[in-house]
């Protein structure tokens, strides 16, 4: 795999496309049978889920944090428009230069054509999710720039030729012995190679990547970021991070370049109060991360002297738009909603055909790219709808709800074609919507029961066969509630 | 035996799945609120809550069960359901299915009928104030919380208060209680893979507690989890509360 694209300047990610992935339950059926996944998942969601618990449970007032977090994002989202407006004047004052982009196309464009205006082959880059879902680091590279990306576990994914498996912890479906063996496969190809008699202890792979990345920061002169959140009324991107990394690239580089979607704009820095609080305890479990990093503009003689702020839309105002799809603008990317869903947690990343998988994902996608694809249709159904998902969700996004909106959404286009689904639910709609029909339906349960003398029907074929392959099926009784009712009760009440 | 109902009037809705699938729910609650003093009526136009409709994305054809609820159930002012899944359904999506329909009346009747609505739990502890019913039962048990009875009909820890008092049980917790079973509706045949992969981690730990019994306040959970623990034939029966709570020391099983 490593030597087959002579021409790159940085390590190929996997074939194929995002969108041309085929549903939900054939990506999920794979990745159930890797073990090792599994395990890694299992593991590390057990553990940053209680670490969240414990930590939220020391907030006294968290409920209230959540409502604050949520008014906060909605009033921002309702006067965008002028947020916005207020954003760029105030980048604009501070030194910056703000770059309108509609979709990712126009961002890519746009960064390319600043990068190659420095006459640099190289950028190094903060973790950044708005630079995932545009597909960055490929536009970069067809152009001929590498993008290293700094953050460890997107190097590992991206050494791993790989794709990130979670908003927070991009390589959670690796394990250590794993990633001395990418690091030690594929380092060397593409900078200072592992140390000989790497490990695969935590320290000693953290100091290889260190090494690995040291030079890569001094040597470059433009570096890539996203955001957090972006201050309107005084031009403040923030980052918050774990490793330091973010903070080398922001502060080493001559030129930064922040791609960041148009719903991270926070009205005030007073705002960031609640979000500092909800965040790192929502994310990675900890009271507060350990950087965060702000930066208005340019500081002339410090940091970066050339900043650029891309903001970018690709379907965030479709979002906007939809009353009952719009509460997804309030995500901050914690990633709490991952962790918990027990979805998430067997079938992994992967399986959601994006950068953004988990609960949020399966609302995210759909609303961001339309229901056109076999995945992005699927989304909306991947999930029990148990609920976890939306109690630990720091603003309060009603994911369970958003889900049943958007399988409406693709129950009506489903309608338009033709699909059997559609006819099976307007017999039970007959079926259900009138009890006299229901009677009916149940008095022919009832004669099945007679015939066939059975409790339990076991494996059977389609269309019973979803059910029954690893579930027996309980036959219904030979008398219904309401036959019992009638009987001993009598018609009326 | 006190009887704290004293003639209070309740309409049972016994869901669809009951009704047809497992009638010896709604017969065990008929049984407990009787005991109770209560007087239980069953309105014969109610047929289920539309939910399969609603979660599956056809909120059309999910409408004429409101209407149905409505029907069957306006007038009275305690409706009983032994499920927290279509009891949450009932309270959350009809609104909003009554404002799909765009029928004012609907909207109405709805926004009334909803508050009225109980889960059989919730009935017991808050509005006739018991959590001891007289129940007797003899068994190792592990109770499993479903989903909807605590995120959308919001029971909380109304099941354990009731578990507790019956007499002779041997309620043991049971681990990872909190996680879905991966039934989910149309789940569960939509995605049969995830949801069995889910189920046989929860059937696990069932098998785990060495308990006879699995008690849930949702029998459509019951039937996934029930499934895997009979293909299995783990000798786990499944079994919903309201029949826990039925058994008296005179009719022990």
């Amino acid at each position: 795999m490593t030597t087959t694209e002579p021409m790159r300047r940085t390590p190929a990610p996997p074939s194929g496309t995002f969108l041309g992935m085929p549903t939900f339950p054939t990506n999920a059926k794979a990745q159930l049978n890797n073990t090792q996944m599994r395990k890694n998942l299992r593991n590390a969601t057990t553990t940053i889920r209680a670490k969240r618990a414990k930590v939220v449970g020391e907030v006294e007032n968290w409920e209230e944090l959540r409502l604050a977090g949520a008014a906060i994002k909605d009033r921002t989202m309702r006067h965008l428009d002028s947020y916005l407006v207020l954003l760029e004047e105030s980048l604009t004052k501070a030194g910056a230069t703000v770059h309108w982009a509609r979709d990712a196309a126009e961002a890519n464009q746009i960064v390319v054509g600043l990068v190659k205006a420095k006459g640099v082959d190289e950028v190094v880059k903060v973790k950044s999710m708005a630079t995932q879902e545009i597909e960055l680091n490929e536009a970069l590279e067809e152009a001929g720039v590498a993008a290293w990306e700094t953050d460890l576990a997107e190097l590992i994914v991206q050494l791993g030729h790989d794709r990130p498996s979670h908003i927070l912890v991009p390589a959670i479906h690796r394990n250590r012995a794993e990633v001395r063996e990418i690091f030690l496969r594929e380092m060397h190809l593409y900078g200072t190679a592992a140390p000989e008699g790497l490990t695969d202890e935590p320290a000693v792979l953290a100091g290889a990547a260190r090494t690995h990345l040291r030079e890569k920061f001094l040597r470059a002169k433009v570096a890539v970021s996203g955001a957090n959140f972006a201050i309107a009324e005084t031009g403040t991107l923030v980052v918050v991070e774990s490793e330091g990394n973010g903070r080398m690239c922001l502060t080493l580089p001559e030129t930064l370049i922040s791609v960041v979607g148009i719903e991270k704009v926070l009205p005030t820095i007073a705002d960031l109060e609640v979000f500092m609080q909800l965040l790192p305890r929502s994310s990675t479990g900890e009271r507060m991360n350990p950087y965060t990093s702000m930066w208005t503009g340019v500081t002339p003689g410090d940091g970066p002297q050339e900043v650029h702020v891309v903001l970018i839309d690709n379907g965030r105002t479709r979002v906007l738009a939809d009353p009952d799809g719009r509460y997804a603008l309030r995500c901050i990317r914690c990633s709490a909603c991952l962790n918990i869903c027990p979805v998430y947690e067997r079938v992994g990343g992967h399986a959601y055909g994006s950068v953004y998988p988990g609960p949020i994902g399966a609302v995210l996608n759909p609303q961001l790219r339309g229901i056109e694809s076999d995945i992005d249709k699927s989304l909306p159904f991947a999930s029990t709808l148990c609920g976890a998902c939306f109690d630990v969700c720091p603003v309060r996004i009603p994911i369970p709800d958003m889900l049943v909106h958007l399988r409406h959404k693709v129950a009506d286009k489903k309608r338009q074609g033709l699909h059997l689904e559609p006819t099976i639910m307007t017999g039970a709609q007959w079926a259900f919507g009138d009890h006299k029909h229901f009677e009916f339906m149940e008095s022919m349960a009832a004669v099945a029961a007679k015939v066939m003398k059975k409790d339990y029907l076991g494996p059977m074929p389609w269309p019973a066969s979803p059910w029954t392959r690893a579930r027996d099926l309980p036959m219904p009784p030979t008398e219904s509630f309401r036959s019992w009712w009638k009987r001993t009760r009598g018609e009326g009440k | 035996m006190p009887v704290p109902a004293d003639g209070l009037r309740v309409a049972l809705f016994a869901t669809c799945v009951n009704d047809m699938m497992f009638p010896s729910t709604p017969k065990a609650v008929v049984s407990v609120l009787e005991r109770l003093g209560c007087t239980v009526e069953f309105p014969m136009e109610q047929t289920c809550c539309g939910q399969m409709f609603t979660n599956t994305g056809y909120f059309d054809a999910a409408v004429p069960t409101v209407r149905a609820y409505v029907k069957a159930f306006a007038g009275y002012d305690y409706i009983v359901a032994p499920s927290g899944s279509c009891t949450g359904a009932v309270r959350h999506q009809h609104p909003m299915l009554a404002r799909h329909a765009k029928d004012d009346a609907l909207i109405a009747a709805v926004d009334d009928i909803v508050t009225k609505t109980y889960d059989f739990s919730e009935f017991l502890v808050d509005v006739l104030g018991v959590t001891d019913v007289g129940g007797y039962f003899p068994h190792r048990v592990t109770y499993h919380p479903t989903c909807h009875s605590v995120r959308v009909a919001k029971v909380g820890d109304r099941p354990y208060q009731l578990l507790k008092a019956v007499k002779g049980i041997d309620l043991v917790p049971l681990p990872d209680a909190d996680q879905c079973c991966g039934f989910g509706g149309t789940f569960s045949i939509k995605n049969p893979d995830v949801s069995v992969a889910m189920g046989a981690d929860k059937a696990r730990h069932v098998r785990e507690t060495g308990a006879e019994y699995l008690i849930t306040g949702d029998n459509a959970c019951l039937m996934h989890i029930g499934g895997l623990l009979h293909r299995e034939n783990s000798g786990v029966k499944p079994i919903h509360l309201a029949e826990v709570l039925a058994h008296t020391e005179g009719g022990a099983r």
